[in-house]
């Protein structure tokens, strides 16, 4: 990865160098260009033909398609330290409802150094309340029994307020992935889990060792030990060798660089279990489990629509206690709802592409989209949320645990989209 | 691979036999190897990795140190570089409560690294054991892991005494002392309610 980092560097300066030189004849990645057939096709032969090695060995996308992870909160990532903190995926432009490994969102406890882990280095430790503790290579893990399964991730941080205003910044740190690996059940029965234990902790072995409590139902009904996301290794910044997937609990659980599994018989406050620290029952019942939640996509915040007409609204759903049952979109801010196609499979605790056709009279106009989930939870709007906590709602409410109220775009008779939840 | 098919059938009367199966396989302790891949770690392999510290304070090596010399350390290891000479006034968060200063969840003096936690864990930690845990694994930025256990436990006191949860400046922390000390935020900590499969987050939340 190091060696290919500079031969990157510089086919985006060979790129860049052939659009300028064409930038006289030809304005790339407008509308414009189709009516110049000949020169894009040149300009895209020469960039081609440079670094046609590089792009046999590990493909990569069109020049022309930009979007781009994105600091949260404009916050630098990485820092002068070096640290990566949270990277938002830009779902504005997102397809489908996997997310490209890419372009999956990146979250830290406090900003983290990305480990370069060698995977015949690493090893996976079960030990604690089990008759046998065992520890595992890598490829020894990839041995056992292995499943693959589609389930988003989500940091509780991502939500919506008045300072967030495109789609990526409201709802981009939620992604979805492809994961493969052998379930934690299968290791644990494998080790012989003592009849006592009722919790497990998860490390990490990055320089902070991150570690997290995760009940012991959670670890025995679906957590999974991932090695694969998309078709290839977990990413580094993903985990890379092994991650824990705990199916539609908040980001903080998902271990990454996963060295180590002790069984235990408590809650143990540990590392990142800290950031749980909640004295109110309701509201820490509402931090692990991601509730049924969606958002529009497009057109979404930061959006421009081209004028009066047919457009396809289009946006991801899921839920952290299921599969997507259902998704209702509004056009006349939430007086009344049409039921959305869901247009990819609903598997549980899994993102799920819906859309509604719709023909934009081009009024200002808010729009909004609604989950709900096979536990037949359906998605709160802000206002339902507070009168819940007997709380006023006002821009500065801040929803507490996991924030999965419904969000409002507003289309303005220019066809720019903003955030409506606080206006 | 999972389909929404599979996940209706897990509702209603299937989903209590699951539940109750799931019970069964955590409680058996019965559970024979099926695939006999791994081997036993060694006693020395868990003792180096066996670093998550329990409320109990079980896992806790062998050591003590006081707050006099975690004043000294605090300065030595560099801690003070970011934290400020005395635990405040770093560019990293504050680890002194001041006067009028929110202990709670919220934005803290010194947050500007961006690091979130919900309040001053020198006073609203629930458990010593915590603090000793993060030092251990997560401190000095850059140089984690480093610090011998008389330093942990030095570090801990000194925090705690300077934020007035221990009252002597050669009060020993180890192993036994340590996990027995209040802290003034326990009564400030709930119990995560218990998981099951399938079902809502909270019963009547919207």
């Amino acid at each position: 990865m190091k060696s290919k980092k500079p031969s990157r560097r510089k086919f985006l300066t060979a790129g860049a160098a052939v659009a300028g030189a064409a930038a006289g004849a030809l304005k790339p990645a407008s509308a414009e260009a189709q009516g110049a057939p000949a020169a894009a096709s040149a300009a895209g032969a020469a960039v081609g033909k440079k670094d046609i090695k590089e792009l046999i060995a590990y493909g990569e996308r069109s020049r022309f398609v930009t979007s781009l992870r994105e600091p949260a909160e404009g916050r630098p990532s990485p820092d002068a330290f070096g640290l990566t903190f949270h990277v938002v995926t830009p779902l504005g432009e997102s397809v489908g409802s996997i997310t490209p490994s890419s372009l999956h969102y990146v979250a830290a406890h406090r900003g983290f150094y990305v480990p370069e882990i060698d995977p015949k280095e690493h090893r996976l430790m079960i030990h604690g309340m089990v008759d046998r503790p065992l520890i595992f290579t890598v490829d020894e893990i990839k041995r056992f029994p292995s499943v693959t399964r589609v389930h988003f991730l989500e940091c509780i941080g991502n939500r919506s307020n008045a300072r967030r205003q495109t789609v990526a910044q409201t709802h981009g740190m939620t992604s979805c992935s492809e994961w493969t690996g052998v379930l934690l059940s299968t290791l644990l029965k494998e080790c012989g889990v003592q009849k006592d234990a009722s919790w497990i902790v998860s490390e990490g072995a990055e320089e902070v060792k991150g570690a997290s409590s995760v009940p012991l139902g959670k670890a025995m009904d679906d957590c999974l030990v991932a090695w694969g996301q998309n078709g290839e290794p977990v990413r580094p910044q993903q985990g890379f060798p092994l991650r824990l997937i705990v199916p539609g609990f908040e980001g903080i659980y998902q271990t990454k660089y996963l060295r180590r599994v002790k069984v235990v018989d408590r809650y143990y406050m540990t590392y990142n279990d800290y950031g749980h620290l909640q004295k109110d029952p309701k509201v820490i019942a509402l931090t692990s489990q991601i509730g049924p939640k969606s958002v529009i996509t497009f057109p979404g915040g930061g959006h421009q629509l081209n004028g009066p007409g047919y457009y396809e609204i289009s946006g991801l759903a899921w839920s952290g206690g299921g599969a997507v049952k259902r998704v209702d979109v509004s056009t006349d801010g939430g007086k009344t709802w049409k039921v959305a196609e869901l247009r990819t499979p609903t598997y549980r605790m899994a993102h799920t592409r819906f859309a509604l056709p719709w023909t934009w009279d081009g009024k200002e106009v808010d729009i909004m989209s609604r989950c709900t989930d096979d536990l037949g939870t359906v998605q709160p709007t802000r206002a339902q949320v507070a009168k819940y906590w007997g709380e006023p709602l006002t821009p500065q409410f801040n929803v507490k645990g996991a924030d999965n109220t419904i969000q409002m775009w507003r289309i303005k008779a220019d066809g720019s989209v903003i955030n409506a939840n606080f206006v | 691979m999972r389909t929404s098919s599979d996940a209706r059938t897990s509702g209603g009367i299937r989903l209590t036999s699951l539940a109750l199966m799931l019970i069964v396989g955590v409680t058996l302790s019965a559970q024979s190897p099926t695939y006999h891949v791994g081997r036993p770690p060694t006693p020395d392999e868990v003792k180096a990795w066996d670093i998550a510290i329990s409320p109990d304070g079980h896992e806790l090596p062998p050591g003590h140190g006081t707050a006099k010399e975690g004043r000294d350390l605090f300065i030595e290891k560099g801690c003070s570089q970011c934290h400020g000479r005395m635990g405040e006034g770093g560019k990293a968060p504050t680890l002194i409560v001041m006067k009028g200063m929110p202990t709670g969840p919220g934005r803290m003096p010194g947050m500007d690294m961006g690091i979130q936690a919900p309040g001053l864990m020198a006073v609203s930690a629930p458990f010593a054991t915590t603090m000793w845990d993060y030092i251990n694994r997560g401190m000095p930025l850059g140089r984690e892991g480093s610090l011998k256990p008389d330093e942990v436990y030095s570090l801990v006191a000194f925090l705690l005494f300077r934020n007035d949860v221990i009252k002597s400046e050669d009060e020993v922390l180890d192993a036994k002392t340590l996990p027995a000390i209040k802290m003034p935020n326990l009564s400030g900590y709930t119990e995560h309610p218990e998981w099951k499969h399938a079902t809502p987050r909270l019963v009547n939340y919207p």
